[in-house]
């Protein structure tokens, strides 16, 4: 039996009868499984630009989506309209993926206990609106006030609260009210003689406004914005070829995400479309690694109380010592592979059918010291912030693009390098880990995941770790060689 | 693009998110329109065209008015969707649906806010006004602010041929055929294709309405469909590679058949067998045009007015100036009948036209929207393109490279070492500096031929220099979305591998 204060049932009317009427008319031409996901979404963002706050808007967009799993097969159909009658209309478009003798939900829903990971009495959507203009007015000057060559700036905030209810014809029963937040500034820096270069920092989390007045300030993000555009007029050209590559920590783990994560995602090993596929019990890194997707730490950007099915998240150790330990699931792939579902299930929108996606994923801290990683590199590249990355999750090649690196020589970080792209093979750059550094770090909170075109956020986080060897893709010709044409 | 989509992208909404809005919202809408870029609004008779939700708009801005708003626009859009996946013969996803929303601007004097929602009740349409006023009290007093010249106002007239009912014309049963058939024919082509991410069929229909307080209003409908195939090929070793190929059309009628879909994507897959990794070097590449249309693609985003007037482009100032090879002409045209990229009118309510970007090399014209061309010292190209939410930003019209003479063959028979692009992986554009590096696969041309597949490799150099040397332009300029470009020679880039 369900109680409290329900979000939907107060501002909807929504009650168990109907919900169970609308289960059994998603279920009503057979079917293995039917779910209902309701969502009511409130954002707001504002941009400040030349030191003005140029645009403000908010918005709310509510609907429900209804999906019919039937062995394989998926029928999903949504409605923004939370009528009984139109999320009816719904569930009976959903149904016609299945053809048979109608099934029977489950009677009366339970509902199991779940975290509450980002406890927060005032949502950040629900606060004063100016104390989100002094945050991103803030964040212009401080960015201005770090040096006179920074020239340009932009600088955002935004936020957004998603209430959920996830209920299915297995009895499933789940609400959660999930915020988050984030700050970005972007500089451009310009020299007198011409040169320009840019910076970009940003960060938060499933946390309430005082975040960014305490533990993350709008200077904190505008200062290592500048920075990087500062460093970065000096920058010279990247080396091209196979080297050494030393990770800093914190964000560089999106090298996880790109050449680990997505490979072990439940539906592509299904459909044996990944290149992890059969690795289960394998060694697929060197003995130092050890990954895990963790949705459950407190207040993180990936970290979910429920997934988008309503299955609460759990910490899931995918490599451990080297070896594939597991994969990431959703309820079709957890079912139809015979796991234990992983509360992997995600999903953009009501509009969006759930897949398996990553929370937060990450490698644990070593031993070594991150010094001595650095010191024992000969020639070679240390990569401290990236761009963003992409994978082939089939050949499993990744790539992922450096905004902030430096070239080592000798055992020294030297010069700042740009433009720099890192290229290699998911299945065997982690079995080319030789250290890996005691100083774990999770990113800032700004990451965004897309998968078949669904956005969702998720975190990333590693130590500092030296790659015996990655190919590099820069410009600079003196490693071209005898090549040129 | 995004049938290749099955790749999966990671990426910090950067800089460039922060041009459209900075907002999660937008970039909720931003990834729905990559999924199918052409579905959401497309236009015909617009005259005969006048349905409830026009009422609504202008009622929207009426009510703005009334509010205090001394300025106003709204938007309105509706869609409906269809999709079907099949995979290895069976239907693995069928979805079907439709949505509508609403977002006003308004302006309080020289200040401007935004609001939308996807509820129509009289509340909820109270609450979004009342907030977009509310908004509008702290936001700053920006010179440049404002809706275009009531004189600057309008519509193309006649039929843009932009909407064909017949995308939903076909009966259930047929459109899952079409998804079957496309990853049949590819299944078939070779026993090395041994997996498939599926066959898909979608359509999709969208009405886009328009209304500011100047009294314009406007609205359109367009329509699009698609047939795609994702095999998988499978080496005696294991190693596997994955291909694709779609068709997209307006109507139904001019969608290429399945068959021609799957066997096309079987021989993409195909190809990329055995693919091996070569020593770093610098030799001439072509970039077959699915790849060549993000070289395009990087000139949009140096030439919008909004990375020229904050200097984020190494394009900024140089109008008049050689920019790119002698060969290169670039045309951003809105009004194309049937095109991807074409509407009536832009995100502001001003009529598209046909603009020359760059002319054999000379850059003639930056694409811009009302506010971007007040900040230059312009006038506007039409080039606006809105959200529900948000400051307007720029987006293209149908965006072309113009064609040149040579056949790709001609172009790859001209170089005896050289590569072939066919894919690019990762985010590795700088627009501020030029600086270029990406992750690549493709082909390796050897003594004129296309010799054996190549991946794990990087392409980089510094886009100033690569505009200036794009030294051939093939004669195969064919639209698949609203950007395209024929096969181009590039020269003087580095590839990285061993």
């Amino acid at each position: 039996m369900v109680d409290k204060n329900r979000f939907f049932f107060q501002h909807y009317g929504l009650n168990e009868q109907d919900l169970e009427r609308h289960l059994q008319a998603a279920l009503s031409a057979g079917g293995d499984y039917a779910d209902l996901y309701f969502e009511y979404l409130s954002s707001t963002s504002l941009m400040v630009d030349e030191s003005m706050v140029k645009s403000a808007s908010q918005g709310i967009s509510a609907g429900c989506g209804v999906r019919v799993i039937s062995g394989e097969r998926t029928g999903y159909a949504y409605t923004d309209d939370l009528s009984p009658e139109r999320i009816l209309h719904a569930a009976r478009t959903a149904a016609l993926i299945a053809s048979g003798p109608a099934k029977t939900p489950v009677v009366g829903f339970q509902e199991k206990p779940a975290r509450s990971l980002y406890p927060i009495t005032l949502p950040s959507v629900d606060a004063e609106i100016t104390a989100k203009v002094e945050l991103v007015m803030r964040a212009d000057k401080a960015a201005r006030a770090y040096d006179s060559r920074i020239k340009e700036v932009r600088a955002s905030y935004s936020d957004e609260l998603r209430n959920i209810l996830v209920v299915g014809s297995d009895g499933t029963f789940a609400e959660d009210s999930q915020p988050l937040a984030r700050m970005n500034v972007s500089c451009i820096a310009k020299t007198d003689s011409g040169t320009s270069a840019r910076g970009s920092s940003g960060g938060g989390g499933r946390v309430a406004l005082d975040f960014f007045f305490g533990e993350k300030t709008p200077e904190y993000f505008a200062k290592e914005s500048a920075r990087q555009a500062i460093l970065q007029l000096d920058a010279r050209e990247a080396p091209a070829g196979e080297m050494e590559v030393v990770l800093g920590p914190g964000w560089p783990g999106v090298l996880l995400h790109e050449a680990i994560g997505h490979g072990l995602e439940a539906d592509f090993n299904r459909k044996q479309t990944s290149a992890f596929a059969g690795l289960i019990g394998k060694r697929v890194a060197s003995d130092k690694c050890t990954i895990v997707d963790n949705g459950t730490m407190p207040w993180r950007r990936g970290s979910l109380n429920v997934d988008d099915e309503g299955q609460p998240t759990q910490n899931t150790m995918l490599i451990e010592k080297g070896i594939l330990k597991g994969y990431l699931s959703d309820k079709l792939s957890a079912k139809l592979m015979g796991m234990s579902d992983t509360g992997n299930g995600r999903r953009e929108s009501y509009e969006h059918i759930p897949m398996p996606r990553m929370t937060n994923t990450y490698m644990l801290a070593g031993e070594d010291d991150p010094g001595d990683i650095i010191r024992s590199v000969k020639h070679g590249v240390y990569a401290v912030n990236f761009g963003g990355g992409q994978v082939d999750i089939t050949n499993g090649k990744f790539v992922f693009s450096a905004s902030e690196a430096y070239m080592i020589e000798d055992g020294q970080i030297t010069a700042p390098i740009k433009g720099a792209t890192l290229i290699g093979n998911g299945p065997d750059v982690l079995t080319r880990v030789s250290m890996v550094g005691n100083d774990l770090k999770l990113d800032e909170g700004v990451g965004t995941c897309g998968k078949d075109g669904q956005a969702v956020p998720v975190g990333v986080g590693i130590p500092t770790i030296k790659i015996d060897r990655l190919t590099v893709g820069g410009t600079a010709k003196k490693d071209v060689g005898g090549f040129m044409q | 693009m995004q049938y290749g989509q099955r790749a999966t992208a990671f990426q910090i909404a950067d800089s460039r998110l922060q041009i459209e809005t900075g907002s999660l919202l937008n970039l909720r809408f931003k990834i729905a329109n990559l999924k199918s870029p052409m579905q959401t609004e497309l236009a015909t008779k617009n005259q005969e065209l006048k349905t409830d939700l026009r009422d609504l708009a202008q009622d929207i801005v009426r009510r703005a008015m009334a509010g205090g708003a001394t300025a106003a626009e709204c938007v309105v859009r509706e869609g409906d969707e269809f999709s079907t996946l099949v995979r290895l013969g069976q239907v693995e996803t069928l979805k079907e649906s439709g949505s509508k929303a609403v977002g006003v601007r308004v302006f309080n004097g020289q200040r401007a806010a935004s609001t939308y929602s996807s509820d129509f009740s009289r509340e909820g349409l109270d609450r979004m006004l009342k907030s977009a006023l509310e908004l509008s009290k702290i936001t700053s007093e920006d010179p440049f602010a404002g809706i275009p010249e009531p004189s600057q106002l309008g519509s193309l007239s006649g039929d843009l041929d932009l909407y064909s009912a017949d995308v939903y014309s076909l009966p259930g049963e047929e459109r899952i055929d079409y998804a079957r058939r496309a990853e049949k024919a590819a299944l078939e082509v070779d026993p090395r294709i041994k997996n498939s991410d599926g066959g898909s069929f979608d359509a999709a229909t969208g009405h886009k309405i328009f209304a500011n307080s100047h009294g314009f209003v406007g609205e359109y409908r367009r329509s699009y469909c698609s047939i795609a195939a994702v095999p998988i090929a499978q080496t005696e070793s294991g190693a596997m590679q994955r291909d694709y190929w779609f068709s997209v059309a307006r109507s139904l009628g001019r969608l290429d058949s399945p068959e021609n879909v799957g066997r096309i994507a079987a021989q993409r897959t195909l190809r990329r067998l055995g693919a091996r990794r070569v020593k770093t070097m610098q030799v001439p590449i072509v970039f077959d045009p699915m790849v060549a249309s993000s070289i395009l693609d990087h000139i949009f985003e140096g030439i919008n007015g909004d990375s020229v007037y904050r200097g984020a482009s190494f394009l900024a100032g140089k109008l008049g100036q050689k920019i790119a090879g002698d060969q290169v002409t670039v045309i951003d045209d809105g009004t194309m009948p049937g095109g991807f990229g074409t509407s009536p009118f832009d995100g502001e309510g001003i009529p598209t036209r046909r603009t020359v970007v760059i002319e054999n090399g000379v850059l003639k014209s930056y694409l811009m929207n009302t506010y971007t061309a007040k900040k230059l010292g312009l006038q506007t190209t039409a080039n606006a393109a809105r959200g529900l939410a948000g400051t307007p930003g720029i987006g293209p019209g149908n965006y072309f490279l113009q064609a040149g003479r040579k056949t790709p063959e001609q172009i790859i028979f001209e170089i005896r070492d050289g590569l072939y692009v066919t894919e690019f992986l990762g985010h590795g554009a700088n627009l501020v500096t030029g600086d270029y590096s990406r992750g690549a696969s493709g082909l390796w041309i050897s003594g004129g031929e296309l010799a054996y597949p190549v991946e794990e490799i990087t392409v980089a150099g510094n886009l100033k220099e690569m505009f200036l040397n794009i030294s051939e332009i093939g004669s195969d300029l064919v639209f698949r979305g609203a950007m395209a470009c024929p096969t181009i020679r590039i020269d003087g880039l580095i590839v990285g591998g061993e």
